[in-house]
Protein backbone atom coordinates (compact mmCIF):
# COMPACT_ATOMS: atom_id res chain seq x y z
CA UNK A 1 0.00 0.00 0.00
CA UNK A 2 3.05 2.32 -0.05
CA UNK A 3 2.32 3.92 -3.25
CA UNK A 4 -1.49 5.55 -2.83
CA UNK A 5 -0.20 7.49 0.48
CA UNK A 6 2.15 10.07 -1.25
CA UNK A 7 0.48 13.51 -0.18
CA UNK A 8 -1.48 14.88 -1.98
CA UNK A 9 -3.20 18.48 -1.18
CA UNK A 10 0.61 19.93 0.33
CA UNK A 11 -0.31 18.52 3.52
CA UNK A 12 2.39 17.99 6.04
CA UNK A 13 2.64 13.66 5.51
CA UNK A 14 6.06 12.00 6.41
CA UNK A 15 6.11 9.89 3.49
CA UNK A 16 6.65 6.22 5.35
CA UNK A 17 3.95 7.17 7.86
CA UNK A 18 2.07 3.71 7.10
CA UNK A 19 4.83 1.89 7.36
CA UNK A 20 6.35 0.67 10.44
CA UNK A 21 5.72 0.13 14.20
CA UNK A 22 9.31 1.20 14.72
CA UNK A 23 8.86 5.56 13.84
CA UNK A 24 9.16 7.77 16.04
CA UNK A 25 5.75 9.28 17.54
CA UNK A 26 4.46 12.29 15.56
CA UNK A 27 4.74 14.66 17.99
CA UNK A 28 8.70 14.15 20.64
CA UNK A 29 8.31 12.50 23.68
CA UNK A 30 8.90 14.98 26.40
CA UNK A 31 11.71 15.65 29.30
CA UNK A 32 10.44 16.14 32.95
CA UNK A 33 11.25 19.83 32.29
CA UNK A 34 9.36 19.54 29.45
CA UNK A 35 6.49 18.03 31.23
CA UNK A 36 6.55 20.63 33.36
CA UNK A 37 6.65 23.57 31.58
CA UNK A 38 3.97 21.94 29.42
CA UNK A 39 1.33 20.98 31.98
CA UNK A 40 1.25 24.68 32.76
CA UNK A 41 0.52 25.87 29.48
CA UNK A 42 -2.38 22.69 29.24
CA UNK A 43 -3.50 24.16 32.17
CA UNK A 44 -3.40 27.44 30.89
CA UNK A 45 -5.15 26.24 27.65
CA UNK A 46 -7.96 24.59 29.36
CA UNK A 47 -8.93 27.81 31.40
CA UNK A 48 -8.84 30.17 27.95
CA UNK A 49 -11.31 27.64 26.54
CA UNK A 50 -13.40 27.93 29.90
CA UNK A 51 -13.33 30.95 29.49
CA UNK A 52 -14.43 31.05 25.65
CA UNK A 53 -16.94 29.06 26.43
CA UNK A 54 -18.01 31.38 28.93
CA UNK A 55 -17.93 34.48 26.84
CA UNK A 56 -21.04 32.63 24.55
CA UNK A 57 -23.19 32.46 27.53
CA UNK A 58 -22.54 35.40 29.78
CA UNK A 59 -26.56 35.21 31.27
CA UNK A 60 -25.57 32.96 33.88
CA UNK A 61 -22.98 35.62 35.43
CA UNK A 62 -25.24 38.42 35.29
CA UNK A 63 -28.34 36.28 37.29
CA UNK A 64 -25.80 34.97 39.55
CA UNK A 65 -25.95 38.95 40.84
CA UNK A 66 -29.30 38.06 42.39
CA UNK A 67 -28.00 36.00 45.40
CA UNK A 68 -26.01 38.49 46.94
CA UNK A 69 -28.03 41.12 46.27
CA UNK A 70 -30.82 39.64 48.24
CA UNK A 71 -28.25 39.10 51.21
CA UNK A 72 -26.63 42.06 51.27
CA UNK A 73 -29.66 44.35 50.94
CA UNK A 74 -32.51 42.29 52.44
CA UNK A 75 -30.68 40.36 55.40
CA UNK A 76 -27.95 42.57 55.71
CA UNK A 77 -30.57 45.73 56.39
CA UNK A 78 -32.43 44.02 59.03
CA UNK A 79 -29.63 42.85 60.91
CA UNK A 80 -27.72 45.91 60.66
CA UNK A 81 -30.75 47.89 62.58
CA UNK A 82 -32.06 44.96 65.18
CA UNK A 83 -27.85 44.72 66.15
CA UNK A 84 -28.47 41.19 67.14
CA UNK A 85 -25.19 40.05 66.46
CA UNK A 86 -21.99 41.41 68.12
CA UNK A 87 -19.23 42.90 65.60
CA UNK A 88 -16.96 44.66 67.67
CA UNK A 89 -15.96 48.08 66.17
CA UNK A 90 -17.84 46.97 62.71
CA UNK A 91 -21.06 47.81 61.05
CA UNK A 92 -22.50 44.51 60.55
CA UNK A 93 -22.86 45.10 56.58
CA UNK A 94 -19.20 45.95 56.78
CA UNK A 95 -19.47 42.22 58.94
CA UNK A 96 -21.64 40.60 56.47
CA UNK A 97 -20.00 41.99 52.92
CA UNK A 98 -17.08 39.46 52.93
CA UNK A 99 -19.19 36.90 53.97
CA UNK A 100 -21.14 37.06 51.11
CA UNK A 101 -18.49 37.20 49.02
CA UNK A 102 -16.65 34.09 50.09
CA UNK A 103 -20.74 32.43 50.44
CA UNK A 104 -20.72 33.60 46.27
CA UNK A 105 -17.99 32.13 45.79
CA UNK A 106 -18.88 28.50 47.33
CA UNK A 107 -22.14 28.97 45.79
CA UNK A 108 -21.06 29.50 42.38
CA UNK A 109 -18.40 26.94 42.80
CA UNK A 110 -19.95 24.02 44.31
CA UNK A 111 -22.14 22.97 41.17
CA UNK A 112 -19.33 23.33 38.94
CA UNK A 113 -19.22 19.73 39.00
CA UNK A 114 -22.59 19.74 37.03
CA UNK A 115 -20.53 20.63 34.07
CA UNK A 116 -18.15 17.70 34.09
CA UNK A 117 -21.32 15.34 34.16
CA UNK A 118 -23.13 16.63 31.65
CA UNK A 119 -19.42 16.16 29.45
CA UNK A 120 -19.52 12.32 31.19
CA UNK A 121 -23.53 12.18 29.44
CA UNK A 122 -22.37 13.34 26.30
CA UNK A 123 -18.96 11.96 25.83
CA UNK A 124 -16.97 14.63 25.70
CA UNK A 125 -15.16 13.73 28.44
CA UNK A 126 -13.64 10.75 26.94
CA UNK A 127 -11.74 12.75 24.20
CA UNK A 128 -9.52 15.13 27.20
CA UNK A 129 -9.20 11.90 28.42
CA UNK A 130 -7.90 10.23 25.52
CA UNK A 131 -5.30 13.41 24.73
CA UNK A 132 -2.11 13.10 25.80
CA UNK A 133 -2.75 15.67 28.58
CA UNK A 134 -1.26 14.96 31.69
CA UNK A 135 -4.97 14.12 34.16
CA UNK A 136 -3.84 16.76 36.54
CA UNK A 137 -3.54 19.29 33.85
CA UNK A 138 -6.99 18.57 33.06
CA UNK A 139 -8.24 19.05 36.51
CA UNK A 140 -6.06 21.78 37.54
CA UNK A 141 -6.87 24.13 34.21
CA UNK A 142 -10.85 23.61 35.45
CA UNK A 143 -10.16 24.51 39.13
CA UNK A 144 -8.26 27.41 37.64
CA UNK A 145 -10.88 28.17 35.17
CA UNK A 146 -13.63 28.73 37.96
CA UNK A 147 -12.22 31.59 39.25
CA UNK A 148 -13.68 33.55 36.22
CA UNK A 149 -16.96 33.41 37.28
CA UNK A 150 -15.99 33.89 41.48
CA UNK A 151 -14.24 37.54 40.02
CA UNK A 152 -17.64 38.25 38.30
CA UNK A 153 -19.42 37.76 41.94
CA UNK A 154 -16.29 39.86 43.33
CA UNK A 155 -17.42 42.72 41.05
CA UNK A 156 -21.04 42.56 41.71
CA UNK A 157 -20.41 42.56 45.60
CA UNK A 158 -18.03 45.57 45.52
CA UNK A 159 -20.41 47.10 43.42
CA UNK A 160 -23.15 46.41 46.07
CA UNK A 161 -20.70 47.44 49.19
CA UNK A 162 -20.11 51.01 47.56
CA UNK A 163 -24.06 51.37 46.44
CA UNK A 164 -24.65 50.68 50.35
CA UNK A 165 -21.98 52.80 51.62
CA UNK A 166 -20.02 50.22 53.11
CA UNK A 167 -16.53 51.97 53.96
CA UNK A 168 -13.89 49.10 53.05
CA UNK A 169 -10.18 48.73 52.32
CA UNK A 170 -9.88 49.84 48.49
CA UNK A 171 -5.68 49.75 48.59
CA UNK A 172 -4.20 47.82 45.60
CA UNK A 173 -2.36 45.24 47.46
CA UNK A 174 -5.54 44.51 49.85
CA UNK A 175 -7.47 44.35 45.95
CA UNK A 176 -4.62 41.88 45.16
CA UNK A 177 -4.98 39.65 48.09
CA UNK A 178 -8.58 39.31 47.89
CA UNK A 179 -8.39 38.39 43.72
CA UNK A 180 -5.73 35.70 45.35
CA UNK A 181 -8.40 34.43 48.06
CA UNK A 182 -10.70 33.84 45.32
CA UNK A 183 -8.99 32.19 42.75
CA UNK A 184 -7.85 29.48 46.09
CA UNK A 185 -11.44 29.48 47.22
CA UNK A 186 -13.01 28.96 43.56
CA UNK A 187 -10.66 26.33 43.02
CA UNK A 188 -10.90 24.54 46.41
CA UNK A 189 -14.74 24.60 46.43
CA UNK A 190 -15.02 23.68 42.32
CA UNK A 191 -12.79 20.63 42.39
CA UNK A 192 -14.75 19.67 45.73
CA UNK A 193 -17.52 19.90 43.48
CA UNK A 194 -15.87 17.56 40.38
CA UNK A 195 -15.12 14.95 43.40
CA UNK A 196 -18.16 14.89 43.63
CA UNK A 197 -19.52 14.53 40.19
CA UNK A 198 -16.50 11.85 39.28
CA UNK A 199 -18.05 9.69 42.78
CA UNK A 200 -21.91 9.89 42.18
CA UNK A 201 -21.84 10.50 38.09
CA UNK A 202 -25.54 10.99 37.88
CA UNK A 203 -26.74 14.95 37.81
CA UNK A 204 -29.95 13.56 39.91
CA UNK A 205 -27.17 12.41 43.03
CA UNK A 206 -24.78 15.23 42.06
CA UNK A 207 -27.76 17.89 42.98
CA UNK A 208 -28.95 16.18 45.68
CA UNK A 209 -25.38 16.25 47.43
CA UNK A 210 -24.99 19.35 46.31
CA UNK A 211 -27.96 20.71 47.80
CA UNK A 212 -26.92 18.96 51.20
CA UNK A 213 -23.69 20.11 51.26
CA UNK A 214 -23.88 23.97 50.80
CA UNK A 215 -25.64 24.83 53.88
CA UNK A 216 -23.85 23.31 56.44
CA UNK A 217 -20.62 24.70 54.87
CA UNK A 218 -22.20 28.10 54.74
CA UNK A 219 -24.04 28.08 58.32
CA UNK A 220 -21.02 26.40 59.87
CA UNK A 221 -18.71 29.33 59.26
CA UNK A 222 -18.15 32.63 60.07
CA UNK A 223 -19.70 34.12 57.28
CA UNK A 224 -22.74 35.84 58.81
CA UNK A 225 -21.57 35.98 62.27
CA UNK A 226 -18.74 35.60 64.16
CA UNK A 227 -17.41 32.47 65.56
CA UNK A 228 -17.52 33.87 69.30
CA UNK A 229 -21.21 33.55 69.37
CA UNK A 230 -21.24 29.77 68.70
CA UNK A 231 -21.78 26.75 71.08
CA UNK A 232 -18.30 25.30 71.89
CA UNK A 233 -19.24 21.92 69.57
CA UNK A 234 -19.68 24.19 66.44
CA UNK A 235 -16.59 26.11 66.75
CA UNK A 236 -14.68 22.49 66.32
CA UNK A 237 -16.50 22.12 63.17
CA UNK A 238 -15.86 25.81 61.81
CA UNK A 239 -12.16 24.46 62.24
CA UNK A 240 -12.50 22.20 59.53
CA UNK A 241 -14.31 24.05 57.64
CA UNK A 242 -12.44 25.54 54.60
CA UNK A 243 -14.96 28.85 53.89
CA UNK A 244 -14.19 29.50 57.71
CA UNK A 245 -10.23 30.48 56.04
CA UNK A 246 -11.96 31.97 53.12
CA UNK A 247 -13.89 34.49 54.99
CA UNK A 248 -11.34 35.34 57.50
CA UNK A 249 -8.87 35.64 54.52
CA UNK A 250 -11.79 37.91 52.71
CA UNK A 251 -12.43 39.94 56.08
CA UNK A 252 -9.08 41.03 56.81
CA UNK A 253 -8.05 42.08 53.32
CA UNK A 254 -11.61 43.91 52.61
CA UNK A 255 -12.72 45.54 55.79
CA UNK A 256 -10.08 48.02 57.95
CA UNK A 257 -10.03 47.10 61.49
CA UNK A 258 -11.74 43.45 61.45
CA UNK A 259 -10.89 41.33 64.21
CA UNK A 260 -7.97 38.46 62.88
CA UNK A 261 -9.20 34.75 63.60
CA UNK A 262 -6.46 33.32 62.27
CA UNK A 263 -3.01 35.11 60.78
CA UNK A 264 -3.03 35.50 56.73
CA UNK A 265 -0.50 33.58 56.06
CA UNK A 266 -2.38 30.80 57.45
CA UNK A 267 -5.50 31.40 55.79
CA UNK A 268 -3.78 31.34 52.57
CA UNK A 269 -1.76 28.38 53.71
CA UNK A 270 -4.87 25.87 54.33
CA UNK A 271 -6.98 27.16 51.32
CA UNK A 272 -3.51 26.20 49.02
CA UNK A 273 -2.67 22.81 51.11
CA UNK A 274 -6.42 21.48 50.89
CA UNK A 275 -6.78 23.02 46.70
CA UNK A 276 -3.67 20.90 45.41
CA UNK A 277 -4.83 17.85 47.92
CA UNK A 278 -8.33 18.06 46.44
CA UNK A 279 -6.98 18.17 42.65
CA UNK A 280 -4.29 16.07 43.14
CA UNK A 281 -7.77 13.22 43.90
CA UNK A 282 -9.11 14.85 41.21
CA UNK A 283 -6.75 14.25 38.74
CA UNK A 284 -7.23 10.26 40.07
CA UNK A 285 -10.71 9.93 39.88
CA UNK A 286 -11.53 12.32 37.15
CA UNK A 287 -10.41 8.90 34.62
CA UNK A 288 -13.43 7.54 35.86
CA UNK A 289 -15.78 9.35 33.90
CA UNK A 290 -14.49 7.73 30.86
CA UNK A 291 -15.35 3.93 31.82
CA UNK B 1 3.78 -6.28 3.07
CA UNK B 2 3.88 -4.24 5.64
CA UNK B 3 4.09 -4.63 9.72
CA UNK B 4 1.06 -4.84 12.21
CA UNK B 5 0.36 -0.72 13.71
CA UNK B 6 -1.85 -2.53 16.01
CA UNK B 7 -1.32 -5.91 18.08
CA UNK B 8 -2.92 -7.37 21.03
CA UNK B 9 -2.20 -10.40 22.91
CA UNK B 10 -4.60 -12.03 24.48
CA UNK B 11 -5.96 -9.04 25.24
CA UNK B 12 -8.95 -9.12 28.45
CA UNK B 13 -10.99 -6.95 30.24
CA UNK B 14 -13.40 -8.25 33.67
CA UNK B 15 -16.10 -6.08 34.98
CA UNK B 16 -16.68 -8.15 38.77
CA UNK B 17 -17.57 -11.83 37.09
CA UNK B 18 -18.67 -10.66 33.57
CA UNK B 19 -15.53 -11.58 31.33
CA UNK B 20 -16.46 -8.83 28.23
CA UNK B 21 -13.53 -9.09 26.45
CA UNK B 22 -12.27 -12.34 26.24
CA UNK B 23 -8.36 -13.34 25.71
CA UNK B 24 -8.46 -11.46 22.54
CA UNK B 25 -5.72 -11.68 19.85
CA UNK B 26 -5.46 -9.68 16.60
CA UNK B 27 -3.40 -7.50 14.63
CA UNK B 28 -3.97 -4.39 12.45
CA UNK B 29 -1.76 -3.38 9.52
CA UNK B 30 -0.74 -0.27 8.38
CA UNK B 31 -2.98 2.29 6.15
CA UNK B 32 -5.46 -0.81 7.05
CA UNK B 33 -9.37 0.01 7.96
CA UNK B 34 -10.69 -3.21 10.32
CA UNK B 35 -13.76 -3.17 11.74
CA UNK B 36 -15.26 -5.02 14.75
CA UNK B 37 -18.67 -6.58 14.49
CA UNK B 38 -20.97 -8.31 17.22
CA UNK B 39 -24.20 -7.58 18.72
CA UNK B 40 -24.82 -5.55 21.29
CA UNK B 41 -22.86 -6.46 24.75
CA UNK B 42 -20.40 -8.59 22.50
CA UNK B 43 -17.18 -6.19 24.11
CA UNK B 44 -16.59 -4.04 20.81
CA UNK B 45 -16.76 -0.91 23.12
CA UNK B 46 -14.88 -2.13 25.83
CA UNK B 47 -11.90 -3.41 23.46
CA UNK B 48 -12.00 -0.17 21.57
CA UNK B 49 -12.30 1.47 25.82
CA UNK B 50 -8.88 -0.70 26.59
CA UNK B 51 -7.07 0.11 23.26
CA UNK B 52 -7.50 3.92 23.42
CA UNK B 53 -6.15 3.72 27.28
CA UNK B 54 -9.56 4.98 29.03
CA UNK B 55 -9.78 1.64 30.58
CA UNK B 56 -7.02 -0.85 32.13
CA UNK B 57 -7.12 -4.65 30.68
CA UNK B 58 -7.26 -7.10 33.44
CA UNK B 59 -4.76 -9.09 31.82
CA UNK B 60 -2.76 -9.49 28.52
CA UNK B 61 -1.24 -6.50 26.26
CA UNK B 62 -1.95 -4.65 23.21
CA UNK B 63 0.69 -2.60 21.46
CA UNK B 64 0.01 0.61 19.32
CA UNK B 65 2.54 1.99 16.84
CA UNK B 66 5.06 0.26 19.06
CA UNK B 67 4.08 1.64 22.38
CA UNK B 68 2.58 -0.65 25.07
CA UNK B 69 -0.76 0.54 25.94
CA UNK B 70 -0.40 0.29 29.83
CA UNK B 71 3.20 0.93 30.41
CA UNK B 72 3.14 4.27 27.78
CA UNK B 73 0.03 5.49 28.12
CA UNK B 74 0.99 9.10 27.23
CA UNK B 75 3.37 7.65 24.27
CA UNK B 76 -0.35 5.44 22.98
CA UNK B 77 -2.03 8.70 23.69
CA UNK B 78 -0.44 10.85 21.03
CA UNK B 79 -0.28 8.27 18.13
CA UNK B 80 -3.80 7.88 18.20
CA UNK B 81 -7.60 9.32 17.52
CA UNK B 82 -10.57 8.68 18.87
CA UNK B 83 -14.18 9.23 17.98
CA UNK B 84 -16.51 7.93 19.71
CA UNK B 85 -20.09 6.64 19.98
CA UNK B 86 -21.42 9.14 22.10
CA UNK B 87 -20.71 13.01 21.08
CA UNK B 88 -16.92 13.82 21.83
CA UNK B 89 -17.07 18.17 20.39
CA UNK B 90 -18.70 20.76 22.50
CA UNK B 91 -22.04 22.41 21.27
CA UNK B 92 -21.29 25.25 23.56
CA UNK B 93 -18.19 26.94 21.58
CA UNK B 94 -17.67 27.07 17.58
CA UNK B 95 -16.39 24.31 15.60
CA UNK B 96 -13.05 26.15 15.41
CA UNK B 97 -12.45 26.43 19.53
CA UNK B 98 -12.92 22.97 19.60
CA UNK B 99 -10.17 22.21 17.32
CA UNK B 100 -8.57 24.81 18.40
CA UNK B 101 -8.36 23.24 22.68
CA UNK B 102 -7.07 19.94 20.88
CA UNK B 103 -4.55 21.53 18.64
CA UNK B 104 -3.30 22.81 21.81
CA UNK B 105 -3.99 19.80 24.28
CA UNK B 106 -1.86 17.41 21.22
CA UNK B 107 0.93 20.11 21.37
CA UNK B 108 1.04 20.61 18.06
CA UNK B 109 3.63 23.66 17.02
CA UNK B 110 2.47 27.03 17.57
CA UNK B 111 3.81 27.50 13.86
CA UNK B 112 1.66 24.85 12.60
CA UNK B 113 -2.02 25.49 14.75
CA UNK B 114 -3.97 27.49 12.39
CA UNK B 115 -2.71 25.58 9.60
CA UNK B 116 -3.56 21.88 10.93
CA UNK B 117 -6.99 23.23 12.20
CA UNK B 118 -7.78 24.82 8.76
CA UNK B 119 -7.22 21.86 6.92
CA UNK B 120 -9.27 19.89 9.09
CA UNK B 121 -12.17 21.97 8.67
CA UNK B 122 -11.66 21.50 5.03
CA UNK B 123 -10.71 18.51 4.48
CA UNK B 124 -14.13 17.49 6.56
CA UNK B 125 -15.74 20.26 4.25
CA UNK B 126 -16.42 22.40 7.17
CA UNK B 127 -14.59 25.64 6.39
CA UNK B 128 -17.97 27.77 6.40
CA UNK B 129 -19.18 26.73 9.71
CA UNK B 130 -15.99 26.80 11.33
CA UNK B 131 -16.99 30.04 14.03
CA UNK B 132 -20.26 28.96 14.03
CA UNK B 133 -21.69 27.77 17.47
CA UNK B 134 -21.55 23.43 17.22
CA UNK B 135 -25.04 23.61 18.46
CA UNK B 136 -26.06 24.26 15.20
CA UNK B 137 -24.59 21.87 13.32
CA UNK B 138 -26.85 19.14 11.79
CA UNK B 139 -26.02 15.40 13.19
CA UNK B 140 -23.71 14.84 9.88
CA UNK B 141 -22.00 18.01 10.53
CA UNK B 142 -21.51 16.94 14.05
CA UNK B 143 -19.85 13.53 13.21
CA UNK B 144 -17.22 15.06 10.86
CA UNK B 145 -16.19 17.79 12.61
CA UNK B 146 -15.52 15.16 15.22
CA UNK B 147 -13.26 12.68 13.05
CA UNK B 148 -11.87 16.73 11.70
CA UNK B 149 -10.82 16.71 15.61
CA UNK B 150 -9.61 12.94 15.80
CA UNK B 151 -7.16 13.65 12.86
CA UNK B 152 -5.84 16.65 13.25
CA UNK B 153 -2.48 15.40 15.11
CA UNK B 154 -2.33 12.95 12.24
CA UNK B 155 -2.87 9.82 14.34
CA UNK B 156 -1.47 6.45 13.51
CA UNK B 157 -4.59 4.74 14.43
CA UNK B 158 -8.17 5.89 14.50
CA UNK B 159 -10.45 4.17 16.61
CA UNK B 160 -14.10 4.85 15.31
CA UNK B 161 -17.34 3.68 17.97
CA UNK B 162 -20.37 3.13 15.98
CA UNK B 163 -19.11 5.91 13.19
CA UNK B 164 -22.61 6.08 11.44
CA UNK B 165 -24.98 5.77 13.73
CA UNK B 166 -27.80 7.78 13.80
CA UNK B 167 -26.94 9.27 10.90
CA UNK B 168 -29.36 9.90 7.49
CA UNK B 169 -28.11 7.85 4.56
CA UNK B 170 -26.53 10.88 3.03
CA UNK B 171 -24.69 11.75 5.70
CA UNK B 172 -23.10 7.95 6.30
CA UNK B 173 -22.28 8.06 2.78
CA UNK B 174 -20.44 11.24 3.47
CA UNK B 175 -18.74 9.75 6.41
CA UNK B 176 -17.68 6.65 4.83
CA UNK B 177 -15.47 9.15 1.86
CA UNK B 178 -13.78 11.24 4.64
CA UNK B 179 -12.91 7.87 6.12
CA UNK B 180 -11.67 6.47 2.79
CA UNK B 181 -9.58 9.47 1.98
CA UNK B 182 -8.73 9.95 5.36
CA UNK B 183 -6.45 6.49 4.98
CA UNK B 184 -5.57 7.22 1.32
CA UNK B 185 -4.06 10.93 2.23
CA UNK B 186 -2.32 10.18 5.66
CA UNK B 187 -2.31 6.22 5.55
CA UNK B 188 -4.08 6.42 8.77
CA UNK B 189 -5.37 2.76 10.24
CA UNK B 190 -8.32 2.44 11.06
CA UNK B 191 -10.62 0.92 13.61
CA UNK B 192 -14.25 0.58 14.11
CA UNK B 193 -17.31 -0.94 15.78
CA UNK B 194 -20.11 -1.22 13.50
CA UNK B 195 -23.82 -2.70 13.62
CA UNK B 196 -24.36 -2.14 9.70
CA UNK B 197 -23.18 -4.96 7.44
CA UNK B 198 -23.17 -2.80 4.68
CA UNK B 199 -20.50 -0.38 6.08
CA UNK B 200 -18.41 -3.15 7.22
CA UNK B 201 -18.20 -4.62 3.29
CA UNK B 202 -17.89 -1.01 2.31
CA UNK B 203 -15.13 0.16 4.29
CA UNK B 204 -13.36 -3.01 6.19
CA UNK B 205 -10.11 -4.47 4.44
CA UNK B 206 -10.44 -7.00 7.34
CA UNK B 207 -13.42 -7.75 9.87
CA UNK B 208 -13.46 -9.66 13.29
CA UNK B 209 -16.74 -10.62 14.70
CA UNK B 210 -17.07 -10.64 18.67
CA UNK B 211 -19.72 -12.97 20.60
CA UNK B 212 -19.49 -13.04 24.58
CA UNK B 213 -16.24 -11.14 24.40
CA UNK B 214 -14.45 -13.50 22.70
CA UNK B 215 -13.25 -12.87 18.89
CA UNK B 216 -14.34 -15.64 17.11
CA UNK B 217 -12.62 -15.13 13.20
CA UNK B 218 -10.92 -12.63 11.05
CA UNK B 219 -10.71 -12.12 7.75
CA UNK B 220 -11.52 -10.18 4.89
CA UNK B 221 -15.68 -10.16 3.97
CA UNK B 222 -14.73 -12.07 0.41
CA UNK B 223 -13.01 -14.97 2.19
CA UNK B 224 -15.86 -15.04 5.32
CA UNK B 225 -18.60 -15.05 2.95
CA UNK B 226 -16.37 -17.61 0.78
CA UNK B 227 -15.98 -19.84 3.78
CA UNK B 228 -19.63 -20.69 4.72
CA UNK B 229 -19.63 -22.75 1.51
CA UNK B 230 -23.04 -21.81 0.79
CA UNK B 231 -23.66 -19.78 -2.73
CA UNK B 232 -24.81 -16.05 -2.61
CA UNK B 233 -23.80 -15.85 1.47
CA UNK B 234 -23.92 -11.88 2.77
CA UNK B 235 -21.46 -11.24 5.58
CA UNK B 236 -25.27 -11.04 7.62
CA UNK B 237 -24.98 -14.66 6.94
CA UNK B 238 -21.66 -14.87 8.24
CA UNK B 239 -22.74 -12.52 11.19
CA UNK B 240 -25.67 -14.74 12.07
CA UNK B 241 -23.39 -18.23 11.58
CA UNK B 242 -20.55 -17.05 14.09
CA UNK B 243 -22.53 -14.83 16.43
CA UNK B 244 -25.39 -17.41 16.20
CA UNK B 245 -28.41 -14.93 16.64
CA UNK B 246 -29.78 -12.30 14.12
CA UNK B 247 -28.38 -8.92 13.90
CA UNK B 248 -30.11 -6.48 15.79
CA UNK B 249 -29.90 -2.85 15.93
CA UNK B 250 -29.89 -0.98 19.04
CA UNK B 251 -28.45 -1.98 22.66
CA UNK B 252 -30.86 -2.04 25.81
CA UNK B 253 -33.06 0.49 27.30
CA UNK B 254 -30.07 2.88 28.30
CA UNK B 255 -27.88 2.83 25.49
CA UNK B 256 -30.95 3.82 22.98
CA UNK B 257 -31.57 6.51 25.81
CA UNK B 258 -27.95 7.84 25.88
CA UNK B 259 -27.54 7.26 22.16
CA UNK B 260 -30.42 9.51 21.26
CA UNK B 261 -29.83 12.29 23.63
CA UNK B 262 -26.44 12.92 22.88
CA UNK B 263 -27.79 13.08 19.22
CA UNK B 264 -30.23 15.50 20.35
CA UNK B 265 -29.12 17.77 22.79
CA UNK B 266 -26.10 19.04 22.10
CA UNK B 267 -26.79 22.70 23.92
Amino acid sequence: MGEDIAKPGGLDVPPSVSNSTALPAPLPAASLGDHVVGSFSQVATIFAYEARKLSHDPTELLLRAVQPALWLVVFGSVFSVIHAIPTGSLTYLQFLTPGILAQSVLFVAIFYGIATIRERELGIVTKFLVSPTPRIALVGGRALSASIRGFSQAVIVFLLAIALGVTLNWTPLAILGVLLAIVLGSALFSTLSMIIASLVKTQERFLGIGQLMTMPLFFASNAIYPVSIMPAWLRVVTDFNPLTYLVDALRQLMVPGAAMQFPLGVDFGVLAAVTLGLIWLESLLYPRMAQ
Amino acid sequence: MNHPILETQELTRRFGRIVAVDHVSFQVMGSEVFGLLGPNGAGKTTTIKVLTTLLPPSSGTARVAGFDIVRQPTETRRVIGYVPQLISVDGQVTGYENLWVFSRLYRIPRAQREERIRDALNFMGLSSFANVLVKNYSGGMVRRLEIAQAMMHQPRVLFMDEPTVGLDPLAREAVWDQIELLRKTYGTSVILTTHYMEEAERLCDRVGILHLGKLQVVDRPAALKASLGKPGATLEDVFVHYAGEEVELGGGYREAGRTRRAAVRLE
